[in-house]
This record gives C-alpha cells, sequence and structure tokens, in this order.
C-alpha cells in the first residue's frame, strides 16, 4: 500500500483500524506508536485526528503521557455486551446462515491441511 | 400431468453437484448469483409442483368438488396415484412450512440480538469491537453496516492481515451477501436437494469475499494467511470445549486457502458448460412446473363445464 492510497481510505476504515490497534495492544498506546504499529503509512497527525476524534465518540480513553495522551479502548461494563452475545447466538449453531462468519469450524483434517500450507516447510 | 409435475421435484436432486462444479469453474461473484438464482426458482418450481398435487387430491374430495362448483369429475390418472401423491404433497407441504416459519423467527432473532449488541457502543467507523476471549469476526448488515470482531480476533492476526479481515467482512456488506444466504436458507426449507446447495451459497459469499478482500489489500497470499490463522485460533480456543462436534471431512476454510493461493481464476470453455447447465436444468423445472399447474388449471375448468374437452 502507498501513502497516497492510504490517506485516500474512507475515515471509518481509518478509525477501525486505529481502534483495532488500539484493541490487540491491551494497552496504552500513543499516537507515535499507532503510527509504527500501522506500519508508518499514516502521517502521524492523520492517526492524532483519528484518536481525538475517536475520544471525541467516547470510544477510547486517554491518559497523560509525557506531553502528549495515550489512549486506550473504553472496556464495556465487565464484558456483559460480550457475554450477553455469545449466549444468545452460541444457542444456534446455525447463526452463521445470515452473519457470515470469516470463518467457520474446522475439523481435525481441515486444521492439518491449513498448518501444512502456512507451513510448507515444516512438518 | 403427473409426469409434468414430479419433474420439478426431481431435478432439484441434480442441482447440487452442479452448483459445486459451478462454484470451482466460475468466477465467485457469477457463482454465487447463478447458483442461487437457481435454488431459489428450483425452491418456488417445486412448491408449486406439490400444491398441483394437493388441488388435485383435494377436488377429488365430494366436498371440495362442490366447492369448486365441478359439474363433472375431474379427468385425472387413477386414483390409486393422485390421492397417495396429494397426501404426501400435503404432509411436505406442512413440513416445508413449518421448518421455513421456525427458521425465519430463528434467523430474525439472532440477527436482532446481533444488531442490538452492537449498537449499543458507539462503533469506530464500521468496526464493533467486543471484548471476549473466542475469536470470531461477522459482517453485521443493516443501516449502517458494521463488521464486528472479538479482542481474540484482533490479537491473533498482524496489521495487515487485520486489515484482509476488515476487507472480507466489508465485501459481503456492500455485496448484500446477507441476501444471498437468507435466499439458500428458505430454498433449503423447501427442498432436501437443496440443504447441500445452501452450504454451496454459503461458500460462494465467502470466496466472494475473499477475492473482494485480497483486492483490496492486493495481496492473495496475506489473504490466504489471515483467513488460515483466524481459523486456527478459533480451533486453539475451542480446544477447551468438546461439546462442540467435528465438521465434516474437509471443509469450506482450506478450500478458500487453497484458491487464493492458486493463481487467479482464468474464464475456460467448462465455465460456460457448467453455467448454461444450471440454467437449463432451472429452465426445464419451471416449464414444467408451469405447464402442469396449467394443465390442472385446465383440466378443472374443463371439470366446471367452462370449458370443452
Amino acid at each position: 500500500m502507498t501513502d497516497a492510497k492510504d490517506e485516500r481510505r474512507p475515515a471509518g476504515e481509518l478509525e477501525a483500524s486505529v481502534m483495532a490497534v488500539l484493541w490487540a495492544a491491551g494497552a496504552p498506546r500513543t499516537p507515535g506508536q499507532v503510527q509504527r504499529s500501522l506500519g508508518a503509512e499514516l502521517a502521524r497527525t492523520t492517526v492524532t485526528t483519528i484518536l481525538t476524534r475517536l475520544h471525541d465518540k467516547g470510544v477510547v480513553e486517554r491518559s497523560r503521557q509525557g506531553r502528549g495522551y495515550a489512549y486506550y479502548p473504553v472496556q464495556d461494563a465487565h464484558g456483559l455486551t460480550a457475554r450477553r452475545m455469545h449466549s444468545e447466538l452460541d444457542r444456534d449453531t446455525d447463526r452463521e446462515t445470515v452473519l457470515a462468519r470469516f470463518v467457520a469450524q474446522l475439523s481435525p483434517q481441515d486444521e492439518r491441511v491449513l498448518r501444512d500450507l502456512l507451513e510448507p516447510g515444516e512438518r | 400431468m403427473t409426469a409434468l409435475l414430479l419433474l420439478p421435484l426431481l431435478l432439484p436432486f441434480a442441482v447440487p453437484a452442479l452448483a459445486r462444479r459451478a462454484l470451482d469453474r466460475l468466477a465467485p461473484v457469477t457463482a454465487l448469483w447463478v447458483i442461487t438464482v437457481s435454488a431459489v426458482v428450483l425452491a418456488g418450481c417445486s412448491l408449486a409442483a406439490l400444491g398441483g398435487f394437493v388441488l388435485t387430491g383435494l377436488l377429488k374430495l365430494p366436498v371440495f368438488a362442490a366447492l369448486g362448483e365441478l359439474v363433472r369429475p375431474l379427468p385425472t390418472p387413477s386414483d390409486l396415484v393422485v390421492v397417495p401423491a396429494a397426501a404426501v404433497s400435503v404432509g411436505a407441504l406442512a413440513v416445508c412450512a413449518g421448518t421455513l416459519v421456525r427458521a425465519a423467527l430463528r434467523e430474525f432473532r439472532a440477527f436482532r440480538s446481533a444488531r442490538t449488541e452492537a449498537c449499543r457502543r458507539p462503533a469506530a467507523g464500521d468496526l464493533c469491537v467486543v471484548d471476549s476471549p473466542h475469536p470470531d469476526a461477522y459482517a453485521l448488515p443493516g443501516r449502517p453496516h458494521r463488521i464486528v470482531v472479538t479482542t481474540a480476533m484482533l490479537r491473533s492476526l498482524d496489521v495487515a492481515e487485520r486489515e484482509a479481515l476488515f476487507a472480507h467482512e466489508r465485501a459481503h456488506n456492500r455485496g448484500g451477501h446477507h441476501y444471498f444466504l437468507a435466499a439458500a436458507e428458505l430454498a433449503a426449507h423447501c427442498h432436501p436437494a437443496l440443504r447441500r446447495v445452501r452450504g454451496t451459497i454459503r461458500l460462494a459469499a465467502e470466496r466472494a469475499a475473499d477475492e473482494a478482500a485480497a483486492a483490496a489489500v492486493g495481496d492473495r497470499r496475506l489473504t490466504a494467511r489471515a483467513i488460515a490463522r483466524a481459523a486456527l485460533a478459533g480451533q486453539d480456543a475451542r480446544s477447551t470445549r468438546p461439546d462442540l462436534a467435528p465438521a465434516a471431512a474437509s471443509g469450506p476454510v482450506p478450500h478458500r486457502v487453497k484458491a487464493l493461493l492458486a493463481t487467479p481464476h482464468v474464464p475456460r470453455r467448462a465455465a460456460a458448460w457448467i453455467a448454461a447447465l444450471l440454467v437449463a436444468c432451472t429452465a426445464l423445472s419451471f416449464a414444467s412446473s408451469a405447464t402442469g399447474v396449467l394443465v390442472v388449471h385446465h383440466r378443472v375448468e374443463i371439470a366446471q363445464g367452462e370449458e370443452s374437452r
């Protein structure tokens, strides 16, 4: 991906990418760290703008760190959403019919095939 | 007449094999369209055929013959064929209706609960993160479209793989794939042979989204790796949950990964043939059920004395 292509992406997609970095990190991150995690394809000011916007929306919190801020995602109350979602959705294994899930369940054979495809050299 | 109405009930049995080949040979988006439209038409035709049998059988009964203002007995093949056929058809239609309604309600409930949870909190762009130790991700259609990803899924992929995942889910939403999945679900409840086609349609939707994701991130290998990593992460988390039954011998995920690792699809003559065969099968089913229903209608009019033989 080139810089130009990244800067042209819709704001919503950039917000999603930044949010994903914060969640995956699991610890507060400064705009500079976020920018580096994203592969430094975005200007740091862009990352700062996105983080500020996310903070305004109330999806991230921030704490003072040095001269700037470090950002972290707002945890929802005791993972309530997750639990409710799973109890509701796990009830039927058929739920993936309309909700297109990224990956389906694997059989032991599938697992072997996938591991072989991922690491063709090592078996 | 019996043969005309039987054909739409038998043709769906030829379709699962054809659909599977179509998916292997056609571009995923084309396959998704052709297979879904075929499945829906075949489902509709088999319902119409069942309806034709039921109508003929009912009009054999004196009560319904009187209600239908028949002045002559309905000209049909032997009662030995018509009455059992009607009885079986009534049973089949009742089962269809029951499972259809149940499936529709279940889908609607699952969808609504997913939607409510996703909308509870403001999203970052179109992304809704669920803090959960189970790796999971899905597209949530609606206004606006959302993609739901658990923290465990985000953590098991690197930055580039996450972009492939997001591109995949956005392709589902942008392509309106949930309509295809819903149509497949409805068709599957109309005819037992179309159950296997439902699996093919789901796979076609995934393949279409995979190709779109590969195009968006510009790297087929990366997209394949993201899918494989996500699937294996889900597997590791699941190993503590032995209650889940193992899936069929070779599932859709290795197929998708292999397809992405292979050289991109080139259109071949075989593709055109398989599509033509599928369309012909569907057209034949439509023609025979339509003719069958028209014949029934014509015979009823004769029996009503409105038309001469």
